[in-house]
């Protein structure tokens, strides 16, 4: 296994052959990556896949089992206290102290992570102009709503001025003006910080996100910039065929087909499959009306975000 | 430092800016006033001394340390603010340090607040004998702060600031109570017993001898189980 003792330049954070159990159970599985300073960064995955996990680990807050996580340089294990200092982060359940008023919370933490005394009050009235709290800045946290209490979550970890933010499933359980406006507010921290965000809602990564790595069982299975993930949508062409005849004959045959990836049932209908710069349309409705069966429809249907993620992340499960 | 402080300084404005700590102070007062003053009477006024209030102060110190300390960490925990806490960077001994030092505050207030029954004396036109009574107050100052170490290790471990509160105070309370039983064991465990006794370890100061053993003894739990705490916290990250 390489050793990498120190991260490369360009990049804040830097994973490198990551793994955690909890106790028996394997929760990440050897991942690695690397985010650019500037960059916004979706980690995508279902459930349980790890993300939190990884986050946590990112933060200082839990040691791996196994790999090196940098930030700004930082190794996170060995040099953990001078890492965090470069973070901000946001986890998912949004803890608060819920007897303090926002002020207090959110001066308590500027100066838990060394912002002196003057620029703290200061740099307090900031964030909660930038976050929208100026209402609600001498309420008790306790007493305000879940989508305020979010905002309080994301003006704490912005409070000290991080390099990297961490925001853990930033949006959950907020109602959906408040979630546009959340992803407008990280959009906006996105030029002035490095972001990784963690979701498992795929239209939260195509809004905010420039890149997505998207996770399953632990492990990484695609990363990509979102520009290039749209030309995996557009790079592999989807037809959908409503053919009437003996449909297992019909895959076996349709598989045979030059330039056909995949052929796959979907309710009623049959999918097939075809990288782009391949048509096979034409052989496709030959065979079938050669092999005497009906041809009912033919259609193109694009491949989303939505379909990419369920293909990589549900592979396993159900191996077509 | 700064950080110990910046932790302890939003403890203490935590504590005072919520009823529990008055009514515990208030609780306090009275159960050791009473007996402060039950004391002089049965001994007709012939000794002005504050034996009454010496004689429930150290239990009702230990469940003052038990109360107190239960949520410290394990609020934390339950809140998940903890996450926030050990993302800073402060380290896990300057988190445990910030709040035993707003628990230690509030036992030194307290504490002052008891010097009321000594002033009373003095104004009543008694003659105390104050060594025994600066004694005591170091000895109280030792027993609170290794009763707090305890309640914050034992804070660590849960999530449960009931389930906190209990173990600690069983802790407390045998420690205590085993000074009682100290007459009733084989000779053998005898010393043993009346080594990690809190009442046996406490009764020197209560005649006024400072006795730099009790006073090991206290400090040395007081480290030990801050230590503990520390690793607990530690423990977590690696679970």
């Amino acid at each position: 296994m390489e050793q990498i003792k120190t991260a490369d330049k360009k990049s804040l954070i830097k994973v490198r052959h990551l793994t955690k159990y909890y106790g028996k159970r394997l929760a990440v599985d050897n991942i690695s990556f690397d985010i650019g300073k500037g960059e916004i960064v979706g980690l995508l995955g279902p459930n349980a896949a790890g993300k939190s996990t990884t986050m946590r680990i990112l933060t200082g807050f839990l040691m791996p089992t196994k790999g090196d996580t940098f930030i700004a340089d930082c190794n996170m294990v060995t040099d953990s206290l001078a890492g965090r200092k470069h973070i901000g982060y946001m986890p998912e359940s949004v803890p608060l102290y819920t007897d303090m008023t926002v002020r207090d919370y959110l001066d308590f933490f500027a100066r838990l992570r060394g912002v002196p005394r003057d620029r703290a009050r200061k740099r307090v009235n900031e964030v909660v102009t930038l976050c929208n709290l100026e209402e609600y800045v001498d309420t008790i946290i306790g007493k305000l709503s879940r989508g305020y209490k979010q905002r309080v979550g994301l003006a704490q970890a912005i409070v000290h001025e991080p390099e990297v933010l961490i925001l853990d499933e930033p949006t959950v359980g907020i109602d959906p003006i408040q979630v546009s406006q959340t992803r407008n507010l990280i959009k906006e921290l996105g030029k002035e910080h490095t972001i990784l965000l963690s979701t498992h809602i795929l239209p939260e990564v195509t809004m905010t996100c420039n890149r997505v790595i998207i996770i399953a069982k632990g492990k990484i299975v695609a990363e990509d910039r979102m520009e290039n993930l749209s030309a995996v949508t557009k790079g592999s062409r989807r037809l959908r065929l409503e053919v009437k005849g003996p449909s297992d004959q019909i895959i076996r045959r349709l598989q045979r087909i030059d330039g056909v990836r995949k052929v796959s049932r979907e309710g009623n209908y049959l999918i097939v499959e075809s990288p782009i710069n391949i048509d096979p349309r034409g052989q496709i409705t030959e065979t079938i009306v050669k092999s005497g069966w009906t041809l009912l429809s033919i259609e193109s249907v694009e491949m989303s975000l939505e379909d990419i993620f369920l293909q990589l992340t549900t592979k396993e499960e159900n191996p077509e | 430092m700064k950080n110990i402080s910046t932790i302890a300084g939003k403890e203490l404005r935590g504590y005072l800016n919520s009823p529990i700590a008055y009514i515990i102070f208030s609780v306090f007062l009275v159960i050791t006033g009473w007996y402060f003053g039950s004391y002089l009477r049965q001994i007709n006024y012939d000794d002005t001394t504050i034996q009454g209030f010496l004689i429930v102060s150290v239990p009702c110190v230990l469940a003052f340390a038990a109360v107190i300390t239960m949520r410290s960490l394990s609020e934390e925990k339950k809140m998940g603010t903890w996450e926030l806490l050990l993302t800073s960077p402060v380290s896990d001994t300057e988190v445990v340090l910030g709040k035993f030092l707003a628990c230690f505050g509030l036992l030194l207030v307290l504490l002052l607040l008891t010097l009321f029954y000594t002033l009373l004396l003095f104004i009543l036109g008694g003659a105390p004998d104050t060594g025994p009574i600066w004694a005591s107050y170091l000895g109280l100052v030792m027993v609170g702060s290794s009763a707090l170490a305890i309640g914050i290790f034992v804070s660590s471990l849960t999530n449960n600031q009931i389930i906190s509160v209990v173990v600690s105070g069983g802790i407390l309370a045998a420690l205590w109570g085993i000074g009682f039983a100290v007459t009733y064991v084989p000779k053998g465990f005898q010393q043993l017993l009346s080594y990690i006794s809190y009442k046996s370890n406490f009764n020197t100061f209560d005649i006024g001898i400072i006795d730099t053993r009790t006073i090991v003894f206290f400090l040395s739990l007081t480290v030990l189980f801050l230590y503990l705490a520390v690793r607990s916290l530690e423990t977590g990250r690696w679970n």
